[in-house]
């Protein structure tokens, strides 16, 4: 993490109709990197990639402080027209919901030639050339035919792929990816995440992985972050962070992976409820769950550590 | 599949013509809007010359749905008052679908404040009887055919932006409005590219059912001698002439009002079809 990050989230907070959702999260992605966010559902995962984008419904939403550096511009500077500029060309998203992320009137050559349309201004037969070429990027056969067909006549992974290509029609530098294979078959999963990884290889790009999928995160991504409850709570590099989780709610959630268990028993849960965005107290919000808790845990917050290995832990295991 | 499937022209029309309601209103509609197109070709007599027949004459072969009482025929006149008829239908409809639609749409898709307002405003309009609020337009625009059309157009304005605005919100929340924006178009570019092509056959049904009520409600101002003014064919006109006569020379209500069922009863026997293909809720089977 020596170079300028591409991404750099500082002390980003959110509030939902005055009640806050997403406190000081900090995070960065470095050109080429590939993070992975992770945490339960509910947890602000979403809502942070939207405020990267600033798409963040607004009202409800109102992003209360922080910084959001991309390529060292503040995007909360940004005016629309500005952000508008970004968007699509610089960044690129991918929704969770293949199904209805397409809008169903118009053809896929249509769609994936939006964004070539909005910022790169080309004209009809260029951009159906460069959609073709897309299409056949994202592994969908026979690329021309293609074109003119309708996203009900599409499989779910089909869609997800003209969704990807769709994010990836001006080569963005970034990639936010939510919940990307969430809605898919597990053998579709893995085709669409090679695909992602085999294409953020082939362009550069950094990718910000959104999922509650821990397997997921393991093999896709070089540093992963969890959240819990609107705040981050760990962060390190994937291959240290599983092998040695050290915030306590991360620990209890590699525990109750199938994996990491014997077959046959029955699969560790974490007692109690994540706490609603209303009612967290002042301290560490996992101290209610947790088994570690030590008397401070409940009253005083816990600050983040420095990397390599961020965390808000009083009591991390060893 | 999704709710607003893309089906191409021929299908749709083979489907509309599906049953023999609606094949029979279709039937009767294209008759009247063929005699309305060829009316000056078809038509015997001159509509507005008076004296070609007798005073109120009954039907008879050579004055087929008989005579008015300044002795023009009445079958050239519902020929040509077909004409005026349609058409005011037609533009009223137009004004109130393309105001409505845009209405609707906006106010949904800006949200807030924007949308609040709107749908108070729409309510206050809509708290008015439709009737009414035109008869107050047409005093304060003068009397006349296309006054007529463009005052019952403008009341039917709260009722389709109703509609509109509660099928966009559906649409805004979709996920493809979402990725449109993080793709980076412009609210106008989803407006147009993305919104109001999803809203087309909601559009589509509320145009062909509103078309009979605005062709009556046209006709209803014509009657109460707010529309079409003489001697101009015009159904309406022509009912509100015939009804001192209706005891003695009956022919003078009877064809134009049949004139007026028929036009009416066909387009919302072919909107009720349309509805029922093109909306989502009604059923999938045929």
């Amino acid at each position: 993490m020596t170079e300028t990050p591409l991404l750099a989230v500082e002390s980003l907070s959110v509030a939902m109709d005055g009640v806050p959702v997403l406190e000081d999260v900090s995070f960065s992605i470095a050109p080429g990197e590939t993070l992975g966010l992770v945490g339960e559902s509910g947890c602000g995962k979403s809502v942070t990639a939207l405020s990267i984008m600033r798409l963040l419904p607004d009202p409800p939403g109102r992003i209360t402080d922080g910084r959001i550096l991309f390529d060292g511009v503040d995007m909360m500077s940004l005016d629309l027209p500005a952000l508008r500029a970004i968007r699509g060309d610089r960044i690129g998203m991918i929704f969770q919901e293949p199904m209805t992320s397409l809008n169903p009137v118009f053809t896929i050559g249509d769609q994936i030639g939006e964004s070539l349309i909005v910022h790169r201004g080309l004209g009809g037969a260029a951009a159906r050339a460069e959609t073709t070429r897309l299409l056949d990027l994202v592994g969908i056969p026979a690329a021309r035919n293609q074109l003119n067909r309708y996203p009900h006549e599409l499989s779910g992974g089909q869609r997800q792929r003209v969704m990807i290509a769709i994010a990836l029609a001006c080569r963005p530098r970034l990639l936010i990816a939510d919940e990307p294979t969430t809605a898919l078959d597990v053998t579709v999963q893995a085709q669409i995440l090679d695909l992602i990884g085999r294409l953020r290889l082939e362009f550069g790009m950094a990718v910000l992985l959104i999922t509650h999928d821990l397997g997921v995160v393991a093999e896709f991504c070089d540093r992963v972050a969890v959240m819990y409850a609107g705040r981050l709570v760990e962060e390190a590099p994937s291959a240290r962070l599983f092998a040695g989780p050290r915030h306590r709610y991360t620990e209890a959630l590699l525990h109750t992976m199938p994996a990491a268990n014997p077959p046959g028993r029955k699969l560790p849960s974490i007692s109690g409820a994540v706490p609603a965005p209303a009612d967290r107290g002042a301290g560490c919000i996992f101290a209610p769950r947790c088994g570690f808790a030590l008397p401070r845990c409940a009253t005083e917050l816990p600050p983040l550590e420095a990397p390599p290995h961020r965390l808000r832990c009083w009591n991390p295991a060893a | 599949m999704t709710a607003t499937a893309i089906m191409p022209p021929r299908r749709l029309i083979a489907r509309t013509l599906g049953t023999p309601g609606a094949l029979a209103g279709s039937i009767i509609l294209v008759v009247l809007v063929f005699g309305a197109i060829f009316a000056p070709l078809i038509s015997p007599y001159d509509p507005n010359a008076t004296r070609v027949c007798p005073r109120l004459a009954a039907p008879s072969l050579d004055y087929v749905f008989g005579c008015d009482l300044f002795g023009r025929d009445i079958f050239s006149r519902i020929l040509h008052g077909s004409r005026l008829s349609l058409a005011v239908g037609l533009l009223t409809v137009a004004i109130s679908l393309i105001a409505g639609t845009l209405i609707g749409m906006v106010i949904a898709f800006l949200g807030g404040r924007v949308d609040r307002i709107g749908v108070r405003l729409l309510d206050v309009m809509l708290g008015f009887p439709a009737i009414v609020l035109a008869i107050l337009i047409v005093a304060v625009l003068g009397v006349g055919a296309f006054n007529a059309a463009l005052a019952v157009g403008i009341s039917g304005i709260p009722r389709i932006a109703r509609v509109v605005r509660s099928a966009t919100l559906t649409l805004v929340g979709r996920e493809f409005v979402d990725s449109a924006r993080a793709v980076g178009a412009s609210q106008a570019r989803i407006l147009r590219r993305h919104l109001l092509p999803n809203l087309m056959p909601i559009v589509i049904v509320l145009g062909s059912l509103d078309l009979g009520t605005a062709i009556l409600s046209t006709a209803t101002l014509s009657f109460l001698g707010l529309g079409a003014q003489p001697p101009q064919a015009e159904w309406g006109a022509m009912l509100s002439a015939g009804r001192e006569f209706m005891r003695y020379a009956p022919w003078t209500m009877i064809f134009p009002g049949l004139a007026l069922f028929l036009a009416v009863m066909s387009v919302n026997l072919v909107g009720d079809r349309l509805s029922h293909i093109l909306d989502p809720r009604a059923s999938k089977h045929d």
